[in-house]
């Protein structure tokens, strides 16, 4: 916790030196600090045949050894490059000492090579080999991460970068992969045992009385009216910079990764959000970045000087720095308890001013389900009701009743227009769900046959969280689904945190009035008090569905969706 | 008028949504007519900012990608993410052969612009499609551990909300009140005790409870079990009924009744309110009663409200999970509880500065 704040204090300076460049062997060439980046040819593994070796490590992170789990023994993984059409085999050693596992993420593929232990796959067995195979029917940027325990929190995940079979559409003369993350000195399994033990234990950023005195946050009125309803609207982000570092390609803050370009080029960064639980708020400040691709499928170029997007999601974006200077690429923790933050240089060992961290937004009646309803008209007394009507289960009755069931949003509204939680105000242009427009047709343009609705809910005092009130361990049977049907699917957030819902060995077109043009994604964040639907044309086979908050799914947000084929399945 | 017609098969559309399904495709002649407004085009509110967005960003794209921007590309077959997952019937890009300049709106509902019909959905079937593969035995055993793992572990915690030393004029004491419990979500096993002395003294209350607790909403838990005193002697036993949980406005209470061996009836209620100074310093004041339905000589219990403990704990939580406290504890025995304490010469309470430590694990 000492070096938490050390890490602060150092990060709230608007400076900051080139940093000790610790070289640390745990790290792929591609993600050694001063990397030209994978357009100069830097190791990576490629071909038909890949082998991946799943061990423990030590890593270092700013300095300081921190334990891991690797492949091939580098925390991210290395980076996979394969070709469009090619056909692959990836044989995946397990040698750890419990069972273990790797989700191809974002990848179209035969289901049973998904991945997922007890819904594609039995899992690989502790000092056991597996051997997935596959054919690679797509391009743009994926990752690739653990789905057994907590392992993907302690390292286990890298990115796949798929080149087109014919000319990339997105032009660039030069590209990085850039990995966020975030790493702790506990485990995966502490983490969630604190969580479950006290759920607000990581949150440092609470309203507090000095605060009050000093003007701070809400307003004594307010802070009643919140706690007449138990709700705390400082909860942005479960795990925090209290004990995450926030990493690029492996590295800390401290050891400042740096990207290199030379001034005037048209630099492709492909951005992935491998972390276990943060949402990143990322920009550059300075360098516009063009938005190409959003989970590896193209999309119309759009300009931003800002983007939010959650766990497993993935933009790649263009920027031409012309000047010859650093550039810093800060990629913020949604509730600001931290940042990831790396470098973009035309060389080795500079670097530019570090922006301080923002102040840490405060969750509103929007956040809360209740966008619709005006805020100001109400009193004390139309709280009181209110704390019945947050948990009307008339308003949502597919919704199973009981404990794990916090509240019912009772006005969630469409917020894929919105630039997502506490960056209303950020001053500048922050891409919105509803900027993405598919380059390309989307393939199935048919109106959904039917349509299905799904509550993302959740209790905060016993950190619990599920769908439709159930927890996977409670669900008894699995959402079915006719091959090749097409439906469409709306998530209702009826909780007060963002969730990043992944449906595995699908994309889904986003309902954001784009027609058939509509952007196609395997995870979408559903903000608080929001929701959102999409559009999918059902793929053959059992395929697991969840919020990618890794506590979240451990703590029974998931569920099983089951395409079937042919008649037997009506 | 073509437009107008158009407008209102799209309302029609809107209201039974498996019609509109098939006429909108019935209209596809009529869709470069298509008013802005229709209902069933809710691009046509889509803000105007995309477009602007993407204005001057080509020089993004290849001379390639340029011919993207048109509308009338086809997927390579090689690009079709439903190759080999038995694709629908080919309903293509309504808007093939429709070319569009890349500023347009989108003329007609195509795509998610559609209504969605409200076929039924199917019926789920036992078993995972993977055990053709992997075998069912495997599946199957992988299946529960899975969701054993989402939702269904057991979790433990240790924790001592009160272990302090009570300063105060007379006999220093000390006392302690924790709890443990293991179990899940819904269902635990939650032990308590507390209990309270002085140095050099004997041990003048210690009570332990082995309570069933069972989550009953999001933010109460009903306890029953059982509650045995070891001191003061002789030693009792009680079966007991509570609750605990937290209350509007951020306020921990919890509420138990029990039932002695004897007949006797007693009653508890505590509360605690965590006030936030600064992130590291809590304040908690804190509120205990035990109330009696009779006398009873023995333990020295007076029928009525028999004791009355008001705290106020200073604490430092650097560390969650050890933080020392300092306070001021008042407690005392009231009515004939405080009656039978003076006969017997015993003090009837006061003031104490305490000074401990709330831990857990």
């Amino acid at each position: 916790m000492i070096a938490s704040i050390d890490r602060r204090a150092f990060l709230r300076g608007a400076t900051l030196g080139s940093g000790g460049l610790a070289l640390a062997g745990a790290l792929p060439a591609w993600a050694l600090p001063g990397s030209a980046g994978i357009a100069e040819g830097l190791p990576v593994l490629s071909g038909e045949d890949i082998t991946l070796r799943i061990a423990r490590t030590t890593m270092r992170i700013d300095g300081r050894p921190m334990h891991a789990v690797a492949v091939n023994g580098t925390v991210p993984a290395p980076l996979i490059r394969l070709r469009e059409g090619q056909q692959v085999r990836l044989r995946v050693m397990n040698e750890l000492d419990e069972e273990s596992s790797i989700h191809w993420h974002g990848l179209l593929l035969p289901f049973q090579m998904d991945g997922v232990p007890g819904v594609s796959f039995p899992g690989i067995a502790p000092r056991a080999t597996f051997t997935y195979a596959f054919p690679i029917v797509q391009a743009g940027t994926y990752w690739y991460h653990s789905h057994s325990g907590f392992q993907e929190q302690d390292g286990l995940y890298g990115p796949i970068v798929i080149d087109p079979a014919g000319a990339d559409p997105v032009l660039s003369d030069r590209e990085h992969v850039i990995v966020l993350s975030d790493h702790s000195r506990l485990s995966g399994r502490a983490i969630f045992t604190r969580l479950k033990q006290q759920p607000g234990y990581f949150n440092r950023q609470r309203q507090t009385l000095a605060g009050l005195l000093a003007g701070q946050d809400q307003r004594a009125g307010d802070r009643r009216k919140w706690g007449a309803m138990r709700m705390d609207p400082t909860d942005i982000a479960d795990v925090t910079g209290a004990t995450y570092r926030y990493l690029v390609n492996g590295h800390g803050p401290q050891d400042n990764w740096t990207a290199l370009f030379r001034p005037g080029e048209r630099v492709r960064l492909r951005i992935i959000n491998a972390s276990a639980m943060t949402t990143f708020n990322l920009r550059i400040p300075g360098l516009p970045m063009t938005v190409v691709q959003a989970d590896g499928l193209n999309v119309r170029p759009v300009e931003v000087d800002e983007f939010q997007f959650g766990p497993a999601e993935t933009y790649d974006v263009i920027v031409v720095p012309r000047e010859d200077r650093a550039y810093t690429l800060v990629g913020e923790s949604v509730d600001r308890s931290g940042m990831a933050r790396a470098t973009l240089a035309p060389r080795p060992g500079m670097s530019a001013a570090v922006p301080p961290l923002r102040r840490r937004p405060i969750a509103t009646m929007t956040d809360m389900g209740m966008g619709g309803m005006d805020h100001g008209a109400m009193d004390h007394g139309a709280m009181a009701g209110m704390d019945h009507a947050m948990r009307a289960f008339s308003n949502a009755p597919t919704v199973r009743k009981g404990p794990g069931v916090q509240t019912i949003a009772p006005m969630p509204i469409d917020r894929t227009g919105a630039p997502g939680q506490g960056l209303d105000d950020a001053g500048h242009r922050v891409l919105t769900y509803r900027d993405l427009v598919a380059l390309e047709p989307n393939p199935d343009a048919r109106a959904p046959s039917r349509q299905l609705e799904i509550h993302l809910t959740g209790n905060m005092e016993r950190y619990m969280w599920a769908f439709d009130g159930e927890k996977l361990s409670e669900v008894t049977a699995p959402i079915p689904f006719r091959a090749g049907e097409r439906v469409r699917v709306t998530l209702v957030n009826d909780t007060m945190m963002g969730h990043p819902i992944h449906l595995h060995g699908h994309f889904f077109e986003l309902v954001t009035g784009h027609g058939a043009h509509s952007p196609r994604k395997h995870t979408v964040l559903v903000q608080p008090g929001g929701k959102v639907s999409w559009d999918v044309t059902a793929n053959e086979g059992d395929w697991a569905f969840h919020c990618h908050m890794l506590y979240h799914m451990a703590a029974g947000m998931m569920q099983v969706v089951q395409v079937r084929g042919g008649a037997d399945a009506a | 008028m073509k437009a107008l017609l158009f407008v209102g098969a799209a309302a029609f559309g809107w209201a039974f949504p498996a019609a509109g399904q098939t006429m909108s495709h019935d209209h596809h002649g009529d869709m470069p007519m298509a008013a802005p407004s229709s209902p069933a085009s809710p691009a046509a509110a889509a803000p105007d900012s995309d477009n602007a967005k993407a204005e001057g960003q080509d020089a993004a794209m290849s001379p390639n990608g340029g011919q993207h921007s048109g509308h009338d590309i086809h997927m390579s077959p090689i690009g079709d993410p439903h190759a080999g997952h038995h694709p629908p019937a080919p309903q293509a890009d309504p808007h093939a052969g429709h070319p569009m300049p890349a500023d347009s709106r989108p003329e007609a509902a195509a795509g998610t612009d559609l209504a969605a019909g409200d076929a039924p959905a199917p019926t789920p079937q036992p078993g995972l499609a993977a055990s053709r593969f992997w075998g069912a035995e495997a599946m199957m055993a992988a299946s529960h551990h899975l969701r054993h793992h989402h939702g269904g572990m057991t979790f433990r915690q240790v924790m001592l909300n009160l272990a302090e030393v009570q300063l105060r004029r007379g006999k220093d004491g000390y006392r302690w009140d924790g709890e443990a419990w293991i179990g899940g979500d819904i269902h635990r096993l939650t032990l308590k005790s507390e209990g309270e002395g002085t140095f050099g003294g004997r041990t003048e209350t210690a009570e332990v409870q082995a309570l069933y607790s069972r989550a009953i909403d999001p933010y109460w838990n009903l306890q029953a079990g059982v509650r045995h005193d070891i001191r003061p002697g002789p030693s009792r036993t009680y079966a007991t009924m509570g609750i605990e949980g937290l209350a509007p406005y951020w306020f921990q209470v919890e509420g138990a009744v029990f039932l002695s061996s004897q007949g006797d009836v007693l009653a508890r209620a505590e509360a605690f309110y965590d006030q936030r100074l600064t992130q590291n310093l809590v304040l908690q004041p804190r509120a205990e009663a035990n109330f009696a339905a009779q006398t009873v000589r023995e333990t020295g219990i007076g029928a009525g409200l028999s004791d009355l403990e008001l705290g106020i704990r200073l604490r430092y939580e650097r560390r969650r999970e050890f933080a020392p406290y300092i306070g001021v504890s008042w407690e005392r025995r009231l009515g004939e509880t405080a009656r039978i304490a003076r006969t017997r010469g015993e003090e009837t309470g006061g003031f104490s500065f305490v000074a401990g430590v709330r831990t857990w694990f």
